[in-house]
């Protein structure tokens, strides 16, 4: 016999577990179900009883090497089999290897008749030997209950059960007992009250006509559990289920920064783009051009070399792929390439929660760095409000956890009601870039703004955002007098700015001008009157020689006519000089 | 393919109650009254008694099976005990759950009565003698 209950060795340790591997199931409860212990799965009809117990045994066998007994009441060994193969289990696989014993266990009322006393004696037997043979760890009796109907005698039974409830805790097995739910009481027959060490229950129902299974863990005895409802689903490797609140805030916070792929808005968030694994929200009226940015986002990581899963809920792959093109993207390379993956599915395809595992399984197998899903708006429409919150919460948590940076687009119908219908949202992102209309002059400009960016600088200017064939462009939106304009205002404020500098301009080249003029008028002036001067000044030159010469003609002829009149001839000698006598030679 | 089959059971069908035996704590053979021509070895009716351990639950039922055969059946019964202590395997390949457990293997159809047959008028409803008698 094996002990039960916490091992002597260490007191202070926690009851031992025994992980189920059922995805979430483990992290609610804490590391799984009691071990050595009966648990209890009860729920109504169609809630997952029997696929919870079966994936309970098939993981136990194949993740933690523990074989498992199943005793099934209601399903034949071949029923079984068949029902969670379309699951993958590999049921008949797991016997073979005998890692599993399935044993049907039938008993007809009408062809039982019934005399004297009795036990169940046969059923130990049974269940004694299949654990034997195979040295099974994990059992699973589903639906105990069915024995009700097929045996008269309640009193007997009920004595039974008590006494199997307690072999199995001696036998130390790990047992899932499977019960339907009652009216009244948790289960149909009462069965909670034989097992007491933990409790689930699973439920199925339908709020505004979306179906959606939950799980709560009731009862866990000696243990602190999850006691919330949390959504599971059934998808096709099994159950998981999803914790909203079990997961805790302490995911790593990098400080690497992705570029956006809009040179002009990356330098907006104090120039290097987001941070690496942050969650950023994108809001924006219809036709903003949220799509455009988040698929710069993707391809701008995808040059990176990283690889990009875009979840569209409006769009088919080729239409998102055909309209990139029109504005110089080609995303199809990057497909072709591996890079980027894109996921279309209606959001009324199916639930909120089947979305969630769709996603999650999606992102599983692809890896990516970055996901975008746009918009995240429809698919909230899946669901009622607080559902699609906590789904909006655990998929932030989920990519934030792996370092993925994710980008959600929202549609909002504009208006005053824009930040508090998003405000819900937003305080789950670490960036927020908001995309407008701005309306008048008869058309339509957009403008982003960063509403918040944590954690970083970032601009509080708006900016206009165009779309042209060669991509997206951020340009200044002209603020001035006259308020903020952008478009044609914009440009027509630009040319008008431009015609007063030309004007300015062409009246300074004017003056230039006619300073030239002038100077080249005085120069002129100047050249004239030097002219002027400079034949005067040949002109007296000329005079002067002539005097000179008149002069000397006059004084030659005096001097003859003093020789000739013999007067005072010395003296006209002495002050003419000496040439006058050579002269007269 | 059917003919072989035949082959085989009829083959069988004398080594049967020694195989049986080997299982069984205790097989009551039938004693066939010479001067009862109608009642052919064919008729003889194949009880199975299925205890687990000798218990005073199966002390008393194999008891009342005894006795009641006697009276209502003499010399044509055969009553093959099976203990599921020793031979665990064959509860699941026998559907038995409680015990103990009387099946009426022969003659056809199967019958099965539950419980220690303390209330014989319910045994002889179960096992289809009231019927007959």
């Amino acid at each position: 016999m094996k002990t039960n209950g916490p091992k002597p060795t260490s007191p202070a340790a926690r009851l031992p577990k025994c992980l189920t591997g059922i995805q979430g199931l483990d992290e609610i409860t804490g590391g799984g179900l009691p071990r050595g212990r009966p648990t209890l799965v009860c729920g109504g009809a169609g809630c997952g009883k029997t696929l919870l117990a079966v994936e309970f045994l098939v993981r136990g066998a194949v993740q933690f090497d523990e074989p498992g007994v199943f005793i099934a009441f209601e399903e034949t060994e071949a029923e079984l089999k068949a029902n969670v193969a379309s699951l993958g289990f590999d049921l008949a696989g797991l016997v073979r290897r005998k890692k599993i014993v399935l044993d049907y266990v039938h008993i007809e009322r009408s062809e039982v008749q019934e005399s004297g006393e009795y036990d169940l004696e046969g059923l130990f037997v049974r269940l004694n030997h299949a654990i034997d043979s195979i040295g099974a760890r994990r059992v699973v009796l589903d639906t105990l209950e069915a024995l009700f109907s097929s045996l008269p005698n309640e009193a007997i039974l009920r004595a039974e059960l008590r006494r199997l409830f307690r072999w199995l805790k001696d036998k130390g097995v790990t047992a899932v007992i499977t019960a339907e739910r009652g009216r009244e009481h948790l289960t149909r027959h009462g069965l909670e009250e034989y097992v007491s060490d933990c409790v689930i229950v699973l439920d199925h129902r339908v709020v505004d006509q979306i179906a959606t299974r939950n799980l709560r863990v009731m009862k866990y005895r000696g243990a602190l559990h999850g006691t919330n409802e949390f959504p599971f689903l059934i998808g096709d490797e099994g159950i998981s289920v999803l914790p909203i609140t079990s997961l805790g805030l302490n995911h790593k916070a990098s400080n690497e920064r992705i570029a956006t792929g809009i040179p002009r808005l990356d330098s907006m968030l104090g120039g290097r783009g987001f941070f690496r694994g942050s969650s950023i929200l994108l809001t924006g009226t219809p036709g903003t051009g949220k799509t455009i940015v988040a698929a710069n986002f993707a391809h701008a990581a995808c040059r990176r070399g990283e690889r990009a899963l875009f979840f569209s809920f409006v769009e088919s792959p080729a239409q998102i792929i055909r309209n990139m093109h029109s504005i110089g993207l080609r995303l199809e390379p990057l497909v072709k390439r591996g890079l980027l993956r894109f996921h279309s599915a209606r959001p009324s395809l199916y639930g909120l929660e089947m979305h969630l595992a769709t996603m999650f399984k999606e992102i599983v197998a692809f890896q990516p760095q970055v996901v975008i899903m746009d918009p995240i708006t429809s698919l909230m429409d899946a669901g009622t409000t607080s559902e699609s919150k906590g789904m909006v919460t655990r998929l932030i948590d989920y990519l934030k956890a792996g370092q993925v940076t994710s980008l959600f687009t929202s549609l909002t119908q504009g208006g005053p009601s824009l930040q508090q219908t998003e405000s819900a949202m937003s305080s789950l992102m670490d960036a927020w870039l908001s995309l407008q209309d701005f309306e008048g002059n008869g058309e339509r400009n957009r403008v982003l703004y960063v509403l918040k960016a944590r954690g970083m600088a970032h601009s509080n200017q708006i900016r206009e955002f165009l779309i042209s064939d060669r991509g997206i462009d951020l340009v200044d939106a002209y603020i001035g007098a006259s308020g903020v304009l952008t478009g044609s205002a914009r440009a027509a404020q630009g040319a008008l700015e431009k015609a007063v500098v030309l004007a300015d301009q062409q009246e300074a080249a004017q003056l230039k001008r006619e300073v030239e003029r002038k100077r080249k008028a005085l120069d002129r002036q100047i050249g004239d009157l030097r002219s002027d001067y400079e034949t005067e000044a040949l002109e007296l030159r000329r005079i002067a020689e002539q005097v000179g010469t008149r002069t000397f003609v006059l004084g030659t002829e005096r001097a003859e006519s003093g020789r000739l009149r013999q007067a005072d001839a010395k003296v006209a000698a002495r002050t003419r000089g000496k040439p006058s006598p050579e002269k007269i030679n | 393919m059917k003919t072989k089959t035949v082959k085989r059971r009829a083959a069988t069908s004398p080594r049967q109650p020694a195989k049986i035996r080997q299982q069984c704590l205790y097989v009551t053979e039938p004693e066939i009254p010479p001067n009862t021509g109608n009642v052919g070895p064919a008729k003889i009716w194949q009880l199975r008694l299925y205890v687990a351990g000798q218990t005073p639950k199966s002390l008393e039922a194999f008891a009342n099976l005894k006795k009641l055969c006697e009276s209502q059946l003499k010399g044509r019964y055969r009553i093959t005990v099976i203990d599921l202590v020793k031979q665990p395997q064959l509860a699941k390949g026998h559907q038995i759950l409680a015990l103990p457990t009387v099946v009426r293997k022969l003659p056809k159809p199967v019958r099965t009565i539950i419980g220690s047959l303390s209330d014989t008028e319910r045994v002889l409803v179960g096992l289809d003698l009231r019927a007959a008698d």
